[in-house]
């Protein structure tokens, strides 16, 4: 038996496998609540509503009051469930998961306990950063949907005290996604690979804004360990559940802690797997470390039973079809096109899909004509840096796709300079003309006229000032040019073709 | 009716009881006891029947998919949500003290 220095058992002889599953919940952005009409805080048109100004009866559990059925809350599940490779019941039901907090106003959520929506799905994860990495295929047992909870702070916003606990309603009843993987991941940068492509899948299929701060993904590891000793005997440590882990760090870390802390505990208690239910923990931002969380004995006995209140969804070829034909190119897709097809380099395809709408806006701009590679350029050069200072998307900037791709087109023709690309961009965003009337009405219009070119060159050439520079170009100074570019440029205020003039002048001078 | 025939324990009543959050003393768990015990054996009658080849049953309406259109109408007037609560503290309902980041969901 070979140890690897990394491993945490090596230092006693041991040979350990980290075993992890995931389970993802994650907040679908839908106008309206689950369940009911009232709005839903992870809407961005909800984001930084007042504490319990989201609610209807239904929401906070009122007598009487029955819940109806967000039929786009099913159609992004059964979305989402495509896209994870993933078969769709065609009949699924809902079931009562009871226990009582105070952030459960109806002291049981509305889930699906043994027919999930989605099941049987999984996709392929890069196992390296390399040009043509290995992969390896993570399964998906299920995802099916169900409410969230609301909140429950200790103090007032801001730190004023209150002698109880205190409830806010918004966050209840949003619809939920809880997506359930196989134990397939051996290493915590596979599972944050998962955790992060994930991500990418449910932004690009707009189902999700996906704002880890705000708590609309949030992950649960459930980690063992296989040791192995000298004899060749293996041991599984105990399942260990981490609550709510809503940063890809946290996951990363409380994977990495859960391996070490594991075989140090089996080192000295030698508990294995097996009878009682597993251990909750949570994890420690600052300190890096899980702790075990305090927990009743009968906190799993959630007694789940058909909720009378709801009928079946039956989700149909014809309804299943609408979904698939609905589904928009997924990330993998849409970098492998841009890499293979639009020549762009794996830095900036990466670079644009990160925000989905940056994405759609570079090819709405190829649409509508332009050359995808001068685009990709013009687009991440340029436009994103406007759209960094502005803290928003490029499709937000208010430049239509048509007047970028034409703006593309005028670098592309040599019409404007480089130099003017930016403040021409800037127009474009302010006003609706098209970018050739702006340019023109700006004097951004590149000048390669030869009359004009001469005129400029002429005068920059008899100026007392640059007859040194003269000299140089003629004496076969390659480098002395550039002086007598830049002048030109400043006589022209920017309008004149720089490679024109540049071919001018050593015409001039070289004759 | 015999204690033999009793469908549920006492020991049952108590942790469904605690589950629920209900103090009962050893009068009403007995009391309790007896009557979900009837309860349970007048449901038990179904147990007779021959249910072989029957598809379990996830609704008895013969309905499926009552959706909504996914419209959000404005949230109700907080001041009427809240006053139906025993207790709250300036926008928040409020319970007594409770520690933990949250249940299950």
């Amino acid at each position: 038996m070979t140890t690897d220095p990394h491993d945490p058992g090596a230092a006693h002889g041991l040979k350990t496998t980290l075993v992890v599953g995931l389970e993802i919940h994650v907040e679908l952005a839908t106008a309206s609540k689950m369940w009911t009409a009232a709005p839903n805080v992870a809407h961005p048109d909800h984001f930084d509503a007042e504490p319990n100004t989201l609610l209807s009866p239904v929401a906070v559990g009122l007598p009487g009051t029955l819940p109806v059925m967000n039929k786009a809350a099913v159609e992004m599940s059964v979305k989402v469930g495509l896209a994870l490779n993933c078969s769709i019941a065609k009949r699924s039901k809902w079931d009562r998961k009871s226990y009582y907090y105070p952030d459960l106003p109806k002291n049981y959520q509305i889930s699906q306990y043994d027919i999930p929506l989605c099941y049987d799905g999984g996709f392929e994860i890069p196992l390296s950063n390399d040009e043509e990495p290995e992969h390896k295929h993570i399964n998906i047992i299920r995802a099916h949907l169900e409410e969230d909870a609301g909140k429950l702070l200790h103090e007032l916003p801001g730190g004023g005290f209150s002698d109880g606990s205190l409830v806010d309603l918004n966050r209840a009843g949003t619809p939920l996604l809880e997506i359930v993987t196989a134990p397939d991941f051996r290493t915590a940068d596979e599972a944050v690979t998962f955790c992060n492509m994930l991500r990418d899948i449910c932004r690009h299929l707009g189902v999700t804004e996906g704002i880890m701060q705000r708590g609309h993904m949030r992950f649960e590891p459930n980690i063992n360990v296989i040791i192995e000793n000298k004899a060749g005997e293996t041991f599984k440590t105990p399942i260990v559940e981490v609550k709510n882990l809503n940063s890809f760090r946290a996951v990363h870390g409380a994977i990495i802690h859960e391996h070490t802390r594991q075989v140090e505990a089996w080192m000295v208690d030698g508990r294995v797997m097996g009878g009682g239910e597993k251990s909750t923990r949570g994890w420690d931002d600052a300190k890096e470390v899980t702790t075990l969380q305090r927990e009743k004995e009968d906190a799993h006995d959630y007694r789940y039973f058909p909720d009378p209140d709801l009928v079946e969804v039956v989700v149909d070829e014809a309804w299943l079809e609408e979904q698939r034909a609905a589904l928009p190119e997924l990330p993998a897709a849409k970098r492998k096109r841009y890499i293979d097809d639009l020549h762009l380099k794996p830095i900036d395809a990466d670079t644009l899909l990160a925000e989905p709408a940056n994405a759609a806006y570079f090819d709405a701009v190829i649409d509508a004509g332009a050359d995808s590679k001068r685009t990709g350029a013009f687009l991440l050069n340029t436009a994103m840096k406007r759209a960094n200072e502005h803290n928003t998307t490029l499709d937000r900037l208010g430049a239509t796709p048509q007047q970028t791709a034409g703006l593309v087109a005028m670098l592309a023709n040599d019409k404007i300079s480089s130099s003017a690309a930016e403040p021409l961009f800037g127009y474009c965003c302010e006003s609706d003309e098209t970018p050739e009337k702006l340019a023109e009405h700006h004097g951004l219009i590149q000048v390669s006229d030869d009359g004009a070119l001469d005129a400029w060159v002429d005068e920059v050439i008899a100026n007392p000032k640059l007859a040194q520079a003269v000299e140089d170009v003629k004496a076969g100074k390659g480098k002395a040019i550039g002086a007598l570019v830049g002048a030109v440029m400043k006589l022209s205020k920017g309008q004149a073709n720089p490679k024109a003039v540049s071919a001018k002048i050593n015409e001039k001078l070289s004759g | 009716m015999s204690n033999q025939a009793q469908p549920i324990s006492e020991d049952d009543v108590r942790h469904v009881a605690k589950l629920a959050r209900l103090t009962l003393n050893d009068e009403q768990v007995h009391h309790f006891t007896d009557q979900l015990g009837a309860v349970l054996g007048y449901i038990a009658q179904l147990g007779e029947l021959d249910v072989e080849g029957v598809e379990p049953l996830a609704h008895p309406l013969d309905l499926v998919n009552v959706l909504r259109e996914d419209v959000a109408q404005p949230g109700a007037d907080r001041d009427a949500m809240l006053a139906n609560a025993p207790d709250r503290q300036d926008a928040f309902f409020k319970v007594p003290k409770v520690l933990g980041d949250g249940g299950g969901a």
